[in-house]
């Protein structure tokens, strides 16, 4: 399993009020296949999320994955490192299901035809087999959200980042989704605000403030959440 | 639902479909040197008649294509207005005209052309280009982006416009415009952001 590295990160971000502290000083070392980081909105565990994947660059510190630097090796730490947005239309970028997992795979599959064969073997796996020539837009939320993680894990990353992958599903997609992530073989770093999902992680992360103010076993840390909510 | 014309491949056995992607392209192109050239307003009617038959043939839905050019009938009617009163009918019965089966023959380009293969063709072809600095892969991606843009702007829009009718302002341009402009630039954002995590436009 990978490891992920946070070390003395620190992350500012400038506002219209002025210089805003969103994580402060933080240390964590992360080996665990399942981690899930939960807190209130605006505590900053998305942003310690992105700082995985480099969408954020610490302010101080660094990041490593596997050893790499998030800042000064960030194409290879992407080759790496999958992300699942929250809301999966901003990440569909092609108009078909089978051309958003197709551009996915161009890096490894030069060859049109068997980029198209890759991805729709992807597709099926992930139960879309049937909708490769539909519009990304034509599709329900929780295909999308499929379709998202579908065009995230073609190029099989060692670890996977989802930022709250289930808060716009239903019930059913939610579960869906959410015991799809879980069953993954890759390093999850899930940000969840489902206590249950994060409960069946191996390890888990209570973020509030811009600090870590819990971390250890995901059943104890979802208890202390809930007890201090 | 979106009903632009434009980014919607729809799969098919058709002469179009099975033509190369490049040489739909080349055609497009030539095609409009051509229209541009040729003057007078009964060669544009006779190319907006065959923009259309082509639209037919290439299996677009010929109803909804040609509604969702209502947004085009707007600007087609004050650049007729226009044209007739500075330079005559004939001119602008040509202008007018030669913009439509341009935009009909654009969408019969992507109406039988995957993206994926519009992507191969601009790659290929700015190729030589590399030598002078331009990645072809971010050309063709940003392309590709360029198309996806419009149903999912047109998607903000009708959202937007939902919204401000559920507040019971349909009628504030304010209140329509501001907040799809501000979407439309957090869209633009987040998938900047979805391209970096995907780790796109990193080779």
């Amino acid at each position: 399993m990978g490891r992920i590295q946070l070390e003395e990160v620190t992350v500012h971000a400038e506002t219209a009020d002025g210089d805003l502290l969103v994580l402060d000083t933080t240390t964590v070392d992360l080996t665990e296949r399942r981690i899930a980081l939960v807190g209130p909105n605006g505590s900053g565990k998305s942003t310690l999320a992105r700082l995985v994947n480099g969408l954020v660059e610490p302010s101080a510190g660094r990041v490593l994955v596997d050893g790499l630097d998030v800042v000064d090796d960030g194409p290879a730490v992407r080759r790496r490192v999958g992300f699942v947005f929250t809301d999966p239309s901003a990440q569909l970028v092609m108009p078909t299901a089978l051309e958003d997992v197709a551009l996915s795979l161009r890096r490894t599959h030069r060859d049109k035809t068997a980029r198209r064969a890759a991805a729709q073997l992807v597709l099926e796996r992930f139960g879309l087999g049937d909708l490769g020539d539909r519009s990304v837009h034509a599709l329900s939320g929780g295909q999308r959200q499929l379709l998202a993680l579908a065009g995230v894990l073609a190029t099989d990353p060692d670890v996977l980042v989802a930022d709250e992958p289930t808060t716009l599903l239903d019930l059913r997609n939610a579960r869906l989704v959410g015991d799809l992530l879980l069953g993954l073989q890759q390093q999850l770093v899930l940000v969840t605000h489902d206590l249950e999902l994060a409960a069946r992680c191996e390890r888990a992360l209570m973020v509030d403030g811009g600090r870590v103010v819990a971390d250890g076993p995901a059943a104890d840390v979802v208890a202390h959440y809930r007890a201090t909510a | 639902m979106t009903t632009l014309p434009l980014g919607a491949y729809r799969p098919g056995r058709t002469w179009l479909h099975r033509l190369p992607a490049g040489a739909k392209l080349l055609a497009l192109l030539v095609t409009a040197v051509v229209v541009t050239v040729v003057r007078g307003p009964l060669s544009a009617v006779g190319f907006v008649v065959l923009a259309t038959a082509l639209v037919a043939w290439s299996g677009a839905p010929l109803r909804r294509t040609l509604r969702s050019l209502r947004g085009f009938a707007l600007v087609a009617v004050a650049l007729t207005a226009y044209q007739a009163w500075t330079r005559g009918w004939a001119p602008a019965v040509e202008t007018v005209g030669d913009l439509l089966g341009m935009i009909l023959l654009a969408t019969v380009l992507t109406t039988t052309t995957a993206v994926d293969d519009l992507i191969d063709v601009i790659t290929w072809a700015l190729g030589p280009l590399r030598r002078l600095g331009v990645d072809p892969a971010r050309v063709g991606l940003a392309f590709s982006l360029m198309i996806r843009a419009l149903p999912t702007t047109l998607e903000i829009a009708l959202q937007t416009r939902d919204a401000a009718r559920a507040r019971g302002l349909g009628r504030s341009p304010r209140a329509l415009l501001v907040p799809m402009v501000v979407r439309v630039v957090a869209n633009a954002r987040a998938t900047g952001d979805a391209l970096h995590a995907r780790g796109l436009g990193d080779d």
